[in-house]
């Protein structure tokens, strides 16, 4: 499938596109000032890591059962192309 | 193996996203605090959308000048899989609105026009579904494909950059876009924008792949 060249003609086209937005720049700054509140706590005592592994083990999930469809897909194909 | 190694980065892409989108370290910006980490979940979407509505178009255009229903078959797949990107950016943009611009819908342009965008495809789906004749139904849909990129293209871009917008870089309206600037975002959210639509990529692929099947059962192919 020539999709792919497509898709990456799309995105370079996308991304120059995109560097001609830019409005506002974040600072070094905005990462040590600490009068914005953020989930420093959760950070502090880890349990963060408890969510992204959560997060992380359904993605795998999905994508285990997008792969096992795929397989079941691509023996449809088989059986089709045995019978013509 | 051969076919499969875009689908592999794509995996590891959207893993990586998850990971460094949560753990890696985030500007402390004003009303935006953690949630500045949904620019690596919810931007993708919209990116994903259009690139691969933007491949559906020149789809259409592809079937318009061969009759081959294989590419009329691309593009209508490739517009499914951008109408669950759409209604999924929507929806997490309504969530994150609600947190930091104080309500789910707030008119903003760039909600309705995104609104607006998502009904024009929707259209797109209604059309196909209305005409019986396979052939038919693949010349005038993608005519139609057509027409709806090109009003797709300016209500996303161009049209909420004239008015004041709640989006960052839109209008009149401050806020962050760190797109060009700063590095430790960038580093996250383009391996993000790249992950997420390769995965939708391959959502599409299995959705053309049954199509086929389902065509050539109907020996449509």
């Amino acid at each position: 499938m020539k999709i792919y060249k497509y898709l990456l003609t799309a995105s370079l086209l996308f991304s120059a596109f995109l560097a001609k937005t830019q409005k506002m720049a974040i600072e070094s700054e905005d990462y040590s000032n600490q009068s914005i509140e953020m989930a420093d706590a959760m950070r502090a005592n880890g349990k963060i890591y408890v969510l992204v592994a959560i997060v992380l083990l359904i993605f795998i999930g999905f994508i285990f059962y997008a792969i096992k469809t795929e397989q079941k897909v691509k023996k449809l194909e088989k059986e089709l192309e045995d019978k013509n | 193996m051969r076919k499969s190694w875009w689908k592999i980065i794509a995996v590891i892409l959207v893993a990586y996203t998850i990971i460094a989108g949560f753990l890696l370290e985030a500007p402390r910006l004003v009303i935006l605090n953690e949630t500045i980490r949904a620019m690596h979940f919810h931007v993708p979407m919209w990116f994903g959308m259009v690139i691969m509505l933007t491949a559906s178009a020149i789809f259409s255009i592809r079937y318009l000048r061969t009759g081959n229903l294989k590419f009329d078959i691309y593009a209508v797949e490739l517009v499914n899989i951008s109408i669950l990107f759409g209604v999924l950016g929507l929806a997490t943009g309504m969530v994150w609105a609600n947190f930091t611009w104080g309500e789910f819908w707030s008119g903003d342009p760039k909600q309705n026009a995104s609104a607006i965008g998502m009904l024009i495809y929707l259209a797109y789906i209604l059309l196909r579904n209305s005409i019986a004749d396979r052939q038919q139904k693949a010349k005038i849909s993608s005519v139609y494909n057509i027409f709806a990129y090109a009003a797709l293209i300016p209500l996303l871009f161009i049209l909420p950059r004239l008015t004041d917008s709640l989006h960052p870089g839109n209008g009149g309206n401050p806020g962050f876009n760190a797109y060009e600037l700063d590095g430790r975002l960038r580093m996250v959210f383009y391996p993000a924008v790249i992950g997420w639509s390769l995965l939708g990529l391959w959502m599409a692929e299995l959705r053309i792949r049954l199509n086929f099947i389902k065509s050539k059962l109907n020996e449509d192919l």
